[in-house]
């Protein structure tokens, strides 16, 4: 038996004990309790194939052979690790979901998904579960925190163009995340049970159904019920009620999770398979400087006494490109062990702290049971589709499918549009975007709040004209002027710029405000009725 | 120098591929009917989420004599979503589910519906007159059973205005 050199001098630890010969041959008792002996050194060698790794290169190495730790590459940029490269927010976002899963599995335990038992069911993990109140408020505040940072991380690596070749298919998967997230957080707020839940629901299986608007229309909906068809398969009724229970069930805690977790996974492994997170190639190699850079790599080992015959190579990676990757690349890098590792532990504390803290203190809404005689008034959804919500108080086709359709497809499109070349990694594309930038959110913000100002003061095409087929109304509405003006906009700064980077970054600034602006307008200034109010303590009293 | 012969502009280019052999074809028409047979599969398995019949209850309700509806009278039957309503041609009765997004409007003392979820109002004869919903309020259809009594099918939706002579 033999053990390598390297193998001897990468691993920090002692070899093995090793039986000697004479005892192996003898067998029987003695090489038994040899055996038994070295029982937790071999099982924990057997588990753990390196031994704590005490020189860069042995923790290099160990990044390489574990499978919990090969995520990461060996060695990471410098730059990457800066908070204000990423924010952290994708590793922000794998720590919830982790808390999610771990919290959303606990719930499990109790929930029962039965019309009858829900809502009690829910009742019992606040007031009588040990610490059932605590895990639910962390299950509900990580599901926020969730969809907020999904927000934040499309904007910071549309902002830094990190979408750009060849990450372009690794955007539209970050899309299917997103849209994933926001399918979770809707199905996951039916199960309670309660007002907020059941009419949410409803308003959600009628807007899968909405697309009968069009068919109605067009006098289709007899051979072709596209959105009966969506409805019945959600609920697998005509009604909220057990089916649709058991379906959003599934689809909470089996299928949405099973396909997020795919689809997260696919979008980690590209991140490392396109050379990590998108940076601007270093033009100057600064000077090497410091002690990691002293010892740059595994790939540029110290060579070996020996006759090279009895040397161990082993095959670390094949790379795309023309030239060996050998040298390049290394400076400005550090090992990803441990580096990379605190970076990641910190956060995935800090995200924790946080959810511990904001379930201790803020408890997760539950309203009276669902009442399916009686909506509230105001129904209102949760923040980050009260957006959406007002633009389906325009039209329920065009507000609940067709314009977040149109959304969603234009910003999946962005990187096959936008193919110009640029220093990826750097926020908003220098003096030029940050420009367009701030131009392009006065425009969208201005025009935004002036249509809505209008829209409640003066109504819409209804008010004037009573009798107007509903097929006009479908297609001009708020919403439809409001998506419509940002495309000339943008299109507007790409005649002016000549760049299809500032038209994005116009296209997608735009998008950003008039969200922002149309969920906090929901959430203030609508009230019972869906009547425009000041404030919300101005709403009558019944 | 078969190879000068040959386009070399278009065997550069990195979608260029050789024309398919024999062996390549086997392959690639394994892997497409493993497709196929597993895409059929698909597709069939998908058919089971689709009901073919309903949980709901019989959609046909007896909602008593019709005196309990004398002429001029308006009666809300909750349970039903339902508002029935007398006048002088005869009976009617018009479904408080809003034809937006199935919120239930309320019926205000002027006979106006109002929706809570996203602003529609109906006129008292379901008209839309402000907002998103796409049409008027359904009429439901009515009639009588041989018991006497009157029947009701929340199923069925009549043109708006026709009504049961009483």
């Amino acid at each position: 038996m033999t053990t390598t050199p390297v193998e001897k001098s990468i691993n920090g630890r002692q070899p093995p004990v090793e039986v000697s010969p004479a005892l192996e041959e003898r067998g029987g008792l003695p090489a038994f309790l040899a055996n038994l002996k070295a029982l937790p050194d071999t099982a924990r060698d057997s588990v753990v194939r390196h031994g704590v790794p005490t020189s860069d290169r042995a923790r290099s190495q160990t990044v390489f052979s574990n499978f919990f730790l090969h995520v990461m590459s060996v060695r990471v940029h410098l730059r990457s690790l800066k908070f204000s490269a990423t924010m952290g927010l994708g590793i922000i976002l794998l720590v919830l979901f982790g808390i999610l899963t771990f919290t959303g599995i606990l719930l499990m335990v109790y929930y029962k998904p039965a019309v009858d038992l829900a809502y009690d069911s829910m009742k019992d993990i606040i007031y009588v579960v040990p610490s059932g109140r605590f895990i639910r408020n962390i299950h509900r505040w990580a599901a926020h925190g969730m969809v907020l940072c999904v927000f934040l991380h499309m904007a910071r690596v549309f902002y830094t163009a990190a979408y750009k070749k060849p990450r372009e298919f690794n955007w539209v998967i970050g899309m299917a995340l997103f849209v994933l997230t926001l399918g979770l957080s809707f199905t996951g707020y039916l199960l309670p049970w309660d007002q907020l839940a059941f009419w949410a629901c409803t308003i959600g299986a009628n807007i899968a159904q909405s697309p009968r608007e069009l068919t109605d229309a067009l006098g289709i909906t007899a051979s072709l019920d596209i959105g009966g068809m969506q409805k019945e398969l959600l609920l697998g009724a005509h009604y909220v009620g057990q089916e649709a229970l058991v379906r959003f069930y599934v689809l909470h805690v089996v299928v949405l999770p099973l396909v997020l977790t795919l689809f997260a996974a696919v979008h980690i492994w590209r991140i490392r398979k396109d050379g990590g997170l998108a940076k601007p190639a270093e033009t100057v190699p600064p000077r090497p400087t410091g002690k990691d850079v002293e010892a740059p790599s595994m790939t540029a080992m110290t060579p070996k006494q020996g006759d090279p015959s009895t040397r161990t190579w082993g095959l670390m990676a094949l790379m795309k490109g023309r030239t060996p990757a050998v040298g390049k690349e290394l400076r400005n890098t550090i090992p990803a062990y441990p580096n990379a590792l605190y970076a990641i532990a910190a956060l995935a504390m800090l995200t924790t702290a946080v959810m511990l803290f904001l379930g201790y203190f803020f408890d997760a809404p539950l309203k009276e049971l669902a009442n399916p005689g009686i909506p509230e008034n105001p129904a209102k959804a949760p923040w980050y589709f009260l957006g959406l919500q007002e633009m389906v108080s325009y039209s329920a086709f065009m507000g609940g499918v067709g314009i977040p359709a149109v959304v969603i497809l234009g910003l999946a499109l962005i990187p096959y549009l936008d193919r110009e070349r640029e220093i990826p990694g750097r926020w908003i594309c220098g003096q030029e975007g940050i420009r367009v930038a701030w131009q392009t959110a006065l425009f969208s913000f201005l025009f935004t709040v002036a249509l809505l100002t209008f829209t409640v003061n003066f109504g819409w095409l209804r008010n004037w004209f009573l009798e107007i087929p509903q097929i006009i109304i479908t297609f001009v509405n708020p919403g439809t002027v409001l998506v419509t003006a940002f495309i000339v906009w943008s299109l507007g700064i790409i005649g002016k710029t000549r760049s299809t980077r500032m038209s994005a970054i116009a296209l997608f600034t735009c998008f950003i405000v008039a969200f922002v602006v149309l969920t906090y307008f929901a959430t203030v200034h609508r009230g019972p009725n869906w009547d425009f109010y000041w404030w919300p303590s101005q709403w009558p009293t019944h | 120098m078969s190879k000068l012969s040959r386009n070399s502009a278009l065997e550069e280019s990195p979608r260029f591929q050789e024309p398919a052999s024999r062996r390549d074809f086997l392959g690639l028409a394994a892997i497409w009917s493993a497709v196929a047979a597993f895409g059929a599969a698909l597709i069939g398995s998908l058919r089971l989420p689709m009901p073919s019949v309903f949980p709901e209850s019989n959609s046909r309700v007896k909602i008593g004599h019709p005196e309990r509806y004398p002429k001029g009278s308006v009666t809300h039957l909750p349970e039903l979503r339902l508002w029935v309503f007398h006048d002088a041609k005869g009976l009617y009765s018009i479904s408080s589910i809003c034809t937006h997004l199935g919120c239930i409007a309320g019926r205000s003392a002027d006979g106006i519906f109002r929706c809570p979820c996203h602003g529609s109002i109906f006129a008292p004869d379901g008209k839309v007159l402000q907002g998103p919903a796409p049409t008027p309020l359904h009429w439901i259809a009515m009639g009588l059973s041989p018991d006497g009594q009157l029947l009701v099918d929340t199923a069925i939706n009549v043109p708006l205005g026709t009504r049961l002579p009483v």
